[in-house]
């Protein structure tokens, strides 16, 4: 019985805590009269001014289409280079200190490397966001394969699977619960990436937007913007583990089924 | 075989790390990748020793170092505790838990600009941008490793009756360091990030900037020295996180030679 009121209080708290917390931020921003901290509702206005739907085609878009085209990049090298890496432990050995120092580079030490070799266009933005996601995807490639049961692989071999037929059966999927944990890391990463290379060197997109209402002092614009950005990174996040659930719906059930014995 | 150790010989690292340098140098010498774009290795590493002789190097290098330990130090204080005190009551979780789950997924360089009006272009930002950034995988892993321990545990400690400290510092704790480590490992690199990325955006001192000066002066040794550098400091702060990790947590399972 107190485990039931438990339970019920505890959503109660979940979902009242935030109305509070907001309502009460409305109220000392509506009074607090700060230049840094506008009221919230001023933000809110802004945000549907400046976002639905005006700037979609001129920032949001573009910057969309560079994430997406970096990240898909990413997602393609690095499963195709972890693969023969996880495979084979001397190239394993000979790659690592070579990967291990790449990962190690500040991503936005690049930046300026992007720019020299590819000029300040898309290209550069697309490099950077590819470049940085790729790490995360690869290590986790290489671990989901070398973490392959042993078992399954002496199976694999007697019943003589062998290669595409064991790296589309085998391999890849037994790896596919890893790569996706690396795929979800390098996706907030991309983000990450898309609005620092658009600070750095643009002339649209939502990171040049931000920065450019801070320069010139549009408060209210610049918090739409980061407002837009959380909930860019929110939205990402949400529709990635609904991908991650529907591929991974099989992993999921097998585990259970395992368990539940 | 599969399950034969790997016996790949102990010298392909040190083969691979050479024949990657020799084919820079081959291929910028050949005039396979233009020059304007990328100086020959043996012109990048005598920049690179040129200028480990100077002052202005390792100023550069102290004021990234500085940004990284205090943000992430400002982090481990704030991140740990209020971890555990979330962990360690059902009802403060689920008070919270919207929150976090929507701030955490917010990239911290939407920040920069409020850090620049609020804390202007020094290091004051780059910090409060590390810190920042850092807080949030050590929060989520304290949170995660607390609310992991093993009910058993708990219930055998509340049988022996140890109270509620105790059973914070007997089992609590020890069963949640592994996920601390693991998040301050991670801090510790996205700490790093911020910190260059404050550099190199809002011009804070230290290599993110020198990066950048060195690339709008078109000084490419320069700067491809500087990226290696600073690509040099994050391995080295990675090295030195996992060995601490190996240290900290020689009993825990996972660090066991036989586990692996």
């Amino acid at each position: 019985m107190s485990g039931r009121r438990r339970r019920f209080v505890g959503l109660g708290l979940e979902i009242l805590v935030p109305i509070a917390v907001l309502a009460l931020w409305a109220l000392w921003s509506a009074g607090a009269d700060s230049f840094y901290f506008p009221p919230l509702t001023e933000i809110l206005d802004t945000f549907a001014e400046t976002w639905l739907f005006e700037r979609v085609g001129s920032d949001v878009l573009p910057s969309l289409a560079r994430l997406g085209v970096g990240y898909a990049i990413a997602v393609a090298i690095a499963v195709a280079v972890g693969v023969p890496l996880g495979l084979s432990p001397a190239v394993r050995r000979g790659a690592s200190p070579i990967v291990e120092f790449l990962r190690a580079i500040p991503p936005p030490a690049l930046i300026p490397f992007g720019i020299v070799v590819i000029g300040v266009g898309d290209g550069y933005k697309v490099f950077t966001i590819a470049f940085v996601c790729i790490w995360p995807i690869l290590l986790n490639t290489i671990d989901g394969i070398t973490g392959i049961d042993p078992t399954m692989n002496d199976t694999t071999k007697v019943y003589g699977v062998r290669g595409v037929d064991r790296l589309r059966k085998v391999v890849l999927p037994a790896a596919s619960p890893q790569i996706f944990a690396g795929m979800r890391t390098s996706l907030s990463l991309a983000l990450i990436l898309m609005v620092i290379s658009e600070m750095v060197a643009s002339s649209n997109g939502i990171g040049f937007f931000v920065l450019e209402s801070q320069r010139s002092f549009a408060i209210p614009e610049m918090w739409s913007g980061i407002l837009l950005l959380g909930l860019l990174g929110y939205l990402l996040n949400a529709a990635f583990l609904l991908v991650e659930r529907r591929v991974l719906a099989w992993h999921r059930g097998a585990r259970a089924s395992a368990e539940g014995t | 075989m599969p399950g034969r150790p790997s016996r790949a010989p102990a010298a392909a690292p040190i083969i691979a790390v050479a024949g990657a340098l020799a084919l820079w140098e081959v291929l910028t010498r050949t005039g396979m990748l233009p020059e304007r774009y990328l100086p020959p290795m043996t012109e990048t590493a005598q920049e690179l020793s040129r200028l480990m002789g100077t002052s202005d190097f390792w100023s550069a290098v102290w004021n990234t170092m500085k940004g990284w330990a205090l943000g992430l130090g400002i982090a481990l204080v704030l991140a740990i505790p209020a971890g555990i005190a979330i962990g360690s009551s059902t009802l403060l979780y689920r008070s919270v838990r919207v929150f976090i789950e929507f701030l955490r997924p917010i990239p911290s360089v939407a920040l920069i600009p409020l850090a620049v009006l609020i804390y202007g272009t020094g290091l004051d930002s780059k910090v409060f941008l590390a810190a920042f950034a850092s807080f949030w995988p050590l929060l989520i892993q304290t949170l995660y490793g607390v609310r992991d321990v093993d009910p058993v545990a708990t219930d055998t400690a509340r049988a022996y009756g140890l109270g509620r400290l105790e059973r914070l510092w007997r089992i609590k704790l020890p069963s949640a360091i592994p996920y601390i480590a693991t998040g301050v490992r991670i801090s510790s690199a996205v700490a790093l990030i911020l910190a260059v990325t404050a550099e190199l955006v809002i011009g804070a001192a230290g290599l993110g900037r020198e990066i950048n000066l060195a690339r709008s002066g078109g000084a490419l040794e320069n700067m491809y020295a500087l990226i290696i550098a600073t690509g040099a400091i994050g391995w080295m702060l990675n090295i030195l996180t996992t060995r601490g990790e190996k240290r900290v947590l020689h009993w825990h399972p996972s660090q066991r030679e036989m586990a692996r």
